[in-house]
């Protein structure tokens, strides 16, 4: 175990540096930062003083060691637009979407995984046609149009929820319906035909054979061997869940880290993307490092001990 | 009852396909006495894994099972033949499966998978359900049982896993087991090796045996009780000498006939085969299954029932022709 863990630790950290020099390089891919801060009425010597002001004139190795060296200090720089610490205004924005995510995701797992291993158990059989159902509408309804009409219909039309925002909890609830409707689908068909297959093992029919009940088979023989491609799933759809909100935040204008980096992008406000780009990319780092030790956690072979 | 650990008759398992039902037991009659060991021989499709299958009552749902006569291990189970079996599952009749690398969970500690049936079934403790694992483990032959426990199946050999499997059989101390091609997918050393140690283990523990196999040479080491099975029906029942001296099935014949004999059969020589295939099970089958590929089939093979011919206590053939084959 602790050799796999010292291995899995030492790719996630390679991972890292490459994952934040590619964040870094990206954004200079983009054009020319300096003009772009200038904007389209800027002159040249604007421009030109930008990038002295701003470093830009440095070779991008340095200021790469500049801006990687300040962040693992918890120094992001600062926001061209707002003039004040990338952090704070991150600090600002990131515990709507962290609420959302993780809800959501949450939402989803309760849900999608008794949902699946239901459908599992009888394959073809009511439970399984009504989720298919839920699967293919899931993955086929777009979330934007899915978000506007629940705010129509719930929002607007029966005013039991808020329309927009997130000043009370109320406000959460069709952000977290519309966001966890997203995730379900793939989570749930996982959970299915990795049920489908361990429960068709010789494994599960020598646990019959001792004489054990169903729903100890069932939750500890065949659930524990179906969920380990759940694990791996569930790690990137939580990433998803965290970052990619930035339809559904808009939607509902929700000043999350989605809207925000939007709203950066748009302002060119280089330091407060990078910075975003930076914290996702590390989180799903986290995240799939995280999937890989709770595998190794539930299955030995994973661990190459005995 | 009787001092039958098994009596089942006419056991029918009929499967919905897609071109029809499949009645792929047709009316199986078997039985085993107290300590004794039936080997249920066959070739792939005939049946004998959906009979012991259906004897575990572990056919999926959609299997369609009935018998006339379904007694096991003293007790009767031709009503309520699920919720009975149920409770006698792992403690009255185990289990041994096919291919043991896929029988063991390999998420979990063989320690776990030994004892958490007998843990449930019997209340025992931790330590009197690993004292009993420690047992039967080193009566199957695993060496420092006690170390072993807390290891994965993926730490064992092929040979190993199906030792562990039987100890996991024997761990709720049944009457009756089944084990179901527990040879086929190992080493023919370590086949030899396994065979043996369960024949040691019947005759020490006065189990019954159920082993069903494609394999002769098996049959010919272990059983005590033959049947040969052939298209769901039970072709002939012999004890052991009797069939391998005297088949009276022209289908048991021809499967003796196929069996090379070293110092006898010439080197070279193309082995006798029963020529023909097997008849498909969809819908019904009226006479004997065995006709169109039988050297000896008249126009009576044809008509139900075949009879059933009984030359001494214990043996039976279902043939039209028994008497011309005997003689």
């Amino acid at each position: 175990m602790l050799s796999f863990l010292s291995k899995r630790l030492l790719v996630a950290l390679l991972v890292c540096v490459t994952v934040s020099a590619l964040s870094f390089g990206l954004m200079f891919l983009s054009g020319d930062p300096a003009i772009a801060i200038a904007g389209s009425g800027g002159r040249a010597e604007d421009a030109e003083a930008i990038r002295v002001a701003y470093g830009f004139d440095r070779p991008l190795v340095i200021q790469y060691l500049d801006w990687i060296g300040s962040a693992l200090t918890g120094d992001l720089g600062q926001s061209i637009y707002f003039n004040v610490p990338v952090t704070e205004i991150i600090g600002n924005r990131v515990g709507v979407t962290l609420t959302l995510g993780f809800i959501s995701f949450l939402v989803a797992l309760v849900i999608a995984v008794p949902l699946g291993i239901a459908a599992a158990l009888r394959p073809n059989g009511w439970i399984d046609r009504i989720a298919l159902v839920i699967a293919v509408s899931g993955q086929a309804i777009p979330s934007f149009w899915l978000g506007l009409m629940a705010i129509v219909v719930f929002g607007v039309w029966y005013g039991m929820v808020p329309i927009s925002g997130a000043e009370t909890w109320q406000g959460y609830i069709l952000p977290v319906v519309v966001l966890s409707y997203y995730a379900i689908p793939e989570l749930m068909r996982i959970t299915r035909s990795g049920m489908i297959d361990v429960l068709a093992t010789d494994y599960v029919r020598a646990a019959k054979a001792k004489g054990l009940p169903m729903h100890l088979v069932i939750s500890r023989h065949a659930l524990r061997n179906a969920v380990l491609p759940l694990v791996s799933l569930a790690a990137v759809q939580l990433g998803q869940l965290l970052s990619g909100s930035i339809v559904i935040e808009s939607v509902f204008a929700l000043n999350g880290l989605g809207r925000l980096a939007w709203e950066s992008l748009l302002r060119s406000d280089l330091p407060v993307v990078q910075a975003i780009i930076l914290i996702l990319s590390l989180l799903y780092v986290v995240l799939t490092t995280l999937a890989d030790i709770l595998n190794a956690v539930l299955d030995p072979r994973l661990r190459g001990a005995s | 009852m009787t001092d039958k650990m098994l009596d089942i008759r006419n056991l029918k398992v009929a499967l919905p396909t897609e071109r029809g039902t499949l009645n792929a037991v047709r009316g199986v009659d078997l039985s085993i006495a107290k300590g004794e060991t039936l080997c249920l021989v066959g070739e792939s499709g005939c049946g004998k894994s959906l009979t012991a299958t259906a004897l575990m009552g572990l056919l999926p749902r959609y299997a369609k099972v009935t018998a006339d006569r379904f007694e096991m291990a003293g007790q009767d189970l031709t009503a309520k033949t699920d919720a009975k079996l149920a409770k006698m599952r792992g403690r009255d009749v185990a289990m041994i499966f096919q291919d043991p690398t896929s029988a063991l969970n390999p998420t979990l500690t063989i320690g776990r998978q030994l004892t958490e049936g007998v843990m449930r079934a019997e209340k025992l403790s931790r330590k009197e359900a690993d004292a009993r694992a420690i047992e039967m483990l080193d009566r199957v032959g695993i060496a420092n049982p006690a170390a072993r426990l807390t290891q994965y199946p993926h730490g064992f050999s092929g040979g190993q896993r199906q030792r562990i499997m039987i100890a996991s059989a024997l761990m709720g101390r049944p009457k009756l087991l089944i084990a179901d091609e527990p040879t086929t997918a190992l080493d023919v050393t370590i086949q030899a090796q396994i065979l043996a140690l369960l024949g040691e283990l019947q005759a020490d523990l006065g189990l019954s045996l159920l082993l069903i196999t494609h394999d002769l040479g098996v049959v010919a080491a272990i059983a005590t009780e033959v049947a040969v099975m052939y298209a769901g029906r039970i072709a002939e029942r012999a004890p052991v000498k009797d069939l391998f001296r005297a088949p009276q099935h022209p289908y048991t014949q021809g499967l003796l006939a196929a069996i090379p004999v070293p110092g006898l059969t010439p080197r070279g020589s193309a082995l006798p085969a029963i020529p023909g295939r097997v008849p498909g099970l969809i819908g019904t089958m009226t006479g004997c299954a065995f006709r169109d590929r039988c050297a000896l089939a008249g126009a009576e093979c044809s008509q139900d029932p075949v009879p059933r011919h009984s030359p001494a206590p214990g043996r039976f053939v279902e043939c039209y022709k028994a008497a011309e084959v005997a003689a």
